[in-house]
């Protein structure tokens, strides 16, 4: 399988290629290269996926394959950076799910970003950002996450400072950068730890399941917990970071101030579950080794779940409804690994929390690309401007209903089955987390369609220029993508994926199920009494009611507020000003001082050489005189 | 002539040729085949040197030369290297080669400035071949000397402040250091016969006592041309009033003398009172790392900002070398490597932006990627490298330096390790604070909208750096161990 090669290979080719020469072409031209490729990469990892599945099981299990393996660095005889292709089913399922919505995407960005300057550029640097997402998924050790999850991260932030004249889009995007590198540092620290005790990057030893590569760790604690809980622990902070969780959310949210388009591969589909991702790929260590930093995934990812979908429900801004929900989703996906255990039926949160990220993928790419549409229509991010689109843009309607459908858990749409699995695995865990959990989906299901009824029902609002349906290349994405989002919940994914490889039959709880479509119906009702006409008088009366918590969670609980105080007041203004001053005035005022003594004194005894003989005459016979009496009498 | 000699011959040829010269481009021609000639020689050593190894030569040094000098003193000019002195090497040439093409249109006087250029560059390439310690700080000398002219008289702002400053605090480091390779030499040679001969005093070693007494002098010695903090404060004033090529020559290579001349001499002649005192210059060192990012965050001098950044990667350098294990070593002089490069692609491309804005106050410039995508590109790639981005040469530095540092088990040596590695995200905040405010944006000043980008002399001196930058961060595996298989003469020493 060393062809896989190629799916990385083309996107970094097309990256350097349209980064040298892309200013010299035609922005046409540099769409097509880039979208070609792309779908060269794309069309591999789909035969990547089918002869990797298609191959025989082994014990049960699909094999992993590592087709390609190079040393890239040597730090000692047993800890060395490599650069690999590590192949196993949830890696290729990211292949698959990386490469398609990038390529929507692609196609999708000739027509959104058509006659924006820059346009080669920006084909550059979503290129290189699909070779790092794919080299992030295939990495055969933490070293080369690591460095991925770093590359990731810079196209991210070229990306969303893309509008690099805008002052929003430059602040969003240096944000972004430095909340991340923050949570990168903890996973430096975590991947340090785990390897000077465990003597190894690789995966494949690391999850094993072999205990004897922890030996070293044992007795080793820290403040009540082991070495290894520590690590794993710090590990999690690089994925909250990246996925956005509480308390690092506050990124991602102004990261939409990338290019739409961006918005949906970047900070919607694929980078962001990187973090889901990486926890998935250590989740043997994190089971066995580190159990309480399991429940503590769970919980971040339950309150992060909560807190993004309560300020979700009363932003305006749709891309920021969007990104809200995208970290709610997140949420999902990591209580559902927090509350997974290993073997048979007690890992359904594995395979459900897998099984989620494949279908949140497309429908919220889906959902993104439908929102880019609108804003292409009507100018705005505002709901207060639009209203009434449904018959102005049809396709755009349909395919932004379905996403909705899926993400609100109405069968038969994917999100559907994902979520429910994800709730039955929680109900299994705790009644309590499961009622939080299918609370917080209740308010996925009335957020989403109150933006589904502000865009498309209500009062159609006043515009400049007529809205209009997007052109070809744009809808064709979303229709590809709703198609998936129809099907894709029929894919038997137990069968693929699971937390021990062991093939697993998903059968629907009907319990939690029935449950569960009774709540999002529910919900979606009330979104529909109070938003459907546009005129109803409920949400206007609910906000002045709960002015306090509506404010609140306006301004996201002010955690930004909280934030900036921390790096300017105290960082810029209590270390970085006292250092900067001290090192002017006191340091360097001490070796200025100290040439100004030097410069004092020799002017002091500059009048000693002052040129006289007789003066010279004159201390020269003093001092015999004094010699001579100090000789002669003491 | 051995191949070594040459380094040291080659620029004073050039000194020749350019004594010659009678107009600019006479100048600009000697200086231009004069730089290829050793940028060529490097490779060609490179080459030579890895061929050597490959065919089995696990000699410390090679390519020896000797030739008795000074007899009654036993002083020699003896020359040697091994793979750290190779990697110097192509650093110096690669830099020296792109100071001329950024000083294509130095003003005035151009002849005496490349003269005094040439000279320093003597210096340091003679000091990276020497394996005696006389011959060694006579070239550390000439090579710090040309510095306080080439600021003086071609610098801009306060310019003779800086001068003075910059060489009298690095003179004083020269005279702890001249005592401390004096007590090298009288303690050397058991037998009454003392030599300055590296090899030898570390093959007989020196006693405790000396090198405990010896030891902090050589190591302060060369850490201040190191930045070592509390003696670093010559390198913010001396950068921002350098010419652009002396600002990169300077922070590029001659602040690596400081950190090759701690590794070569502190701790490799002296290893027990290395281990000894480490902590105390640890303590400095993680300081220095921290410190002078937290300092950069609120500099508004684009040069300020690269002086203090200077600051915490060669705190990082000194830092590494004091961890005294092989993983961290080759980090540090990956980093020496790493920072060199980078630094000189910062001031090479400050001083273009200089000599088109005027100013290099980040306050006063704004949206300059959109008047000069070239330079602006290019400051961006340096940030970078500079924040430690994969696939070029600072991540591969660094994470090398944390990996070798993380060795050590005790409290001691993580806790400082844990602060260093704090930089990653300091520097990360000063480095887009600069490129949001500098390059993207709004334009600030609507005179900056006439700029012309980069002249093609320019674009010489960016690609070649950003090319090194780039080879070492995507293919570090040959270079890195080149380093790591020179280390274990010291190792052993540390070890014995």
């Amino acid at each position: 399988m060393e062809y896989t090669l190629f799916i990385l290979l083309l996107p970094l080719l097309t990256f350097f290629g349209l980064g040298l020469f892309g200013p010299k072409m035609k922005p046409c031209v540099a769409g097509i290269i880039g979208t070609v490729s792309l779908a060269i990469a794309a069309a591999l990892a789909y035969f990547t996926a089918w002869d990797y599945f298609s191959a025989p099981r082994v014990d049960d299990v699909y094999a992993t394959v590592v087709p390609f393996h190079v040393e890239w660095l040597h730090f000692t005889d047993k800890l060395h950076i490599d650069l690999g292709i590590l192949l196993d089913p949830i890696s290729v399922m990211m292949l698959v799910v990386i490469t398609t919505v990038s390529l929507m995407v692609h196609i999708y960005s000739m027509g959104y970003m058509k006659g924006e300057r820059g346009f080669q550029r920006y084909y550059a640097f979503l290129s290189l950002f699909s070779f790092s997402m794919l080299g992030l998924v295939v990495a055969t050790n933490i070293f080369q996450t690591y460095i991925f999850w770093e590359l990731v991260g810079v196209s991210s932030y070229l990306l969303i400072g893309f509008y690099y004249t805008k002052p929003e889009a430059v602040a969003a995007s240096k944000k972004a950068f430095i909340v991340t590198r923050f949570a990168d540092l903890g996973f430096l620290i975590g991947i340090l730890l785990l390897s000077y005790f465990t003597k190894t990057f690789s995966f494949e030893l690391l999850t094993s399941g072999d205990h004897s590569i922890f030996a070293d760790a044992a007795g080793v604690t820290f403040l009540g917990g082991s070495v290894i809980s520590w690590a794993v622990a710090l590990v999690f902070i690089g994925c909250a970071g990246k996925s956005a969780m509480f308390p690092l959310h506050i990124w991602l949210p102004d990261a939409m101030e990338g290019p739409t388009p961006v918005s949906a591969l970047i900070h919607a589909a694929t980078m962001v579950v990187a973090g889901v991702y990486l926890v998935a790929r250590l989740f043997p260590v994190y089971y066995f080794e580190a159990p309480e930093v399991l429940v503590m995934v769970a919980v971040v990812g339950a309150f992060t779940s909560l807190y993004a979908a309560v300020v979700a429900c009363v932003q305006t801004d749709i891309k920021r409804v969007l990104a809200f929900s995208t970290i709610s989703q997140i949420g999902f996906m990591m209580v559902a690994l927090g509350v997974s255990g290993m073997e048979g039926h007690a890992g359904l949160g594995y395979m459900a929390s897998m099984f989620h990220l494949f279908t949140h993928a497309m429908f919220k790419a889906l959902l993104f690309l439908g929102a880019g549409a609108i804003i292409h229509a009507v100018h705005s991010n505002e709901m207060s401007h639009m209203g009434g689109l449904r018959r102005k843009m049809p396709i755009t309607h349909i395919t932004f209903l379905i996403a909705c459908l899926a993400i609100a858990g109405i069968p038969p749409f994917s999100g559907f089955f994902s979520k429910d699995e994800i709730l039955a695995a929680c109900f299994e865990f705790s009644p309590v987390m499961g009622w939080t959990m299918s609370f917080i989906a209740a308010l996925t299901a009335f957020y989403m369609f109150r933006l589904y009824y502000n865009i498309f029902w209500g009062k159609p609002a006043q515009h400049e220029h007529e809205p209009h349906e997007a052109p070809a290349n744009m809808t064709v994405p979303l229709i590809v993508l709703a198609a998936i989002t129809c099907i894709a919940g029929f894919i038997p994914f137990g069968h693929f994926i699971t937390a021990d490889g062991i093939s697993y039959n998903i059968h629907l709880d009907w319990q939690v199920a029935g449950t569960s479509i009774v709540i999002a119906c529910i919900a979606i009702g009330v979104a529909t009494g109070m938003y459907r006409t546009g005129t109803s008088p409920v949400p206007g009366r609910l906000a002045e009611r709960f002015r306090g918590v509506h404010t609140a969670a306006y301004h996201r609980f002010y955690i930004d507020e909280f934030y900036q105080f921390v790096t300017h007041k105290l960082i810029f203004g209590g270390i970085s000003r006292p250092i900067a001053w001290f090192d002017r005035h006191v340091i360097d005022g001490a070796m200025n001082g100290l040439a100004w003594v030097a410069q004092k004194t020799s002017y002091a005894i500059r009048s000693l050489q002052s040129g006289q003989i007789q003066q010279y005459a004159f201390v020269f016979l003093l001092g015999t005189l004094i010699i001579l009496v100090l000789v002669l009498y003491v | 002539m051995n191949l070594l000699s040459l380094f040291v011959a080659i620029p004073l040829l050039m000194l020749l040729g350019l004594w010659l010269s009678r107009e600019m481009n006479q100048i600009r021609a000697v200086m231009v085949t004069g730089a290829s000639l050793l940028l060529a020689l490097s490779f060609g050593l490179l080459a030579a040197y890895l061929g050597e190894r490959a065919a089995g030569n696990t000699a410390e040094m090679l390519f020896m030369a000797d030739t008795v000098w000074f007899a009654p003193l036993n002083i020699h000019y003896a020359v040697g290297v091994d793979g750290i002195s190779v990697a110097m090497l192509l650093l110096s040439s690669l830099i020296v080669f792109t100071g001329v093409f950024a000083s294509w249109k130095i003003n005035p006087l151009p002849k005496e400035f490349f003269l005094w250029f040439c000279l320093l560059a003597t210096g340091v390439y003679g000091f990276f071949i020497s394996i005696d310690l006389f011959t060694m700080f006579m070239f550390y000398e000439i090579a710090l000397i040309p510095m306080f002219l080439l600021i003086g008289i071609w610098g801009t702002g306060r310019k003779e402040y800086a001068a003075m400053k910059l060489t009298l605090m690095l003179m004083g480091g020269s005279a702890l250091l001249l005592v401390g390779i004096l007590g090298i030499y009288f303690n050397s040679g058991a037998d009454g016969q003392h030599t300055m001969n590296l090899l030898e005093i570390a093959q007989a070693g020196l006693p405790l006592g000396a090198q405990r007494l010896f030891f902090p002098l050589t190591f302060i010695g060369f850490g201040v041309l190191g930045a070592l903090f509390p003696f670093h404060t010559w390198s913010p004033d001396g950068h921002a009033s350098a010419p652009t090529a002396v600002s990169m020559l300077h922070a590029g290579v001659l602040m690596k003398l400081g950190g090759y001349g701690c590794f070569r001499v502190a701790i490799y002649l002296m290893p027990e009172a290395a281990q000894e005192l480490s902590w105390i210059f640890l303590i400095l060192t993680g300081i220095s790392v921290v410190y002078g990012a937290f300092s950069a965050c609120v500099q508004t001098d684009l040069k300020y900002i690269n002086a203090y950044s200077s600051v915490s990667h060669c705190g990082l350098v000194l830092f590494a070398i004091l961890m005294l294990n092989q993983t961290a070593m080759t980090g540090a002089v990956l980093q020496m490597l790493s920072h060199g490069l980078m630094t000189a692609l910062f001031f090479a491309l400050i001083g273009m932006i200089y000599g088109r804005t005027h100013t290099r106050d980040i306050r006063e410039m704004g949206g300059l990627m959109k008047i000069m995508p070239f330079l602006g590109v290019g400051y961006v790639i340096a940030g970078l490298a500079s924040l430690g981005l994969p696939g070029l040469s600072g991540f591969v530095a660094e994470m090398t330096v944390f990996v070798g540092s993380f060795e050590h088990s005790d409290t001691f040596h993580r806790v400082l390790t844990l602060v260093a590695t704090t930089s990653i995200v300091i520097t990360a905040v000063y480095i887009l604070r600069v490129v949001g405010k500098l390059l993207y944006g709004t334009v600030q000043n609507p005179q900056h909208l006439t700029l012309n980008d980069a002249t093609w002399f320019e674009r010489i001196s960016v690609v070649t750096l950003i090319i090194a930058i780039a080879a070492i961060g995507m293919a570090p595996f040959w270079i890195s161990n080149m380093i790591h298989g020179s280390l274990w003469p010291v190792i052993e020493q540390l070890t014995k």
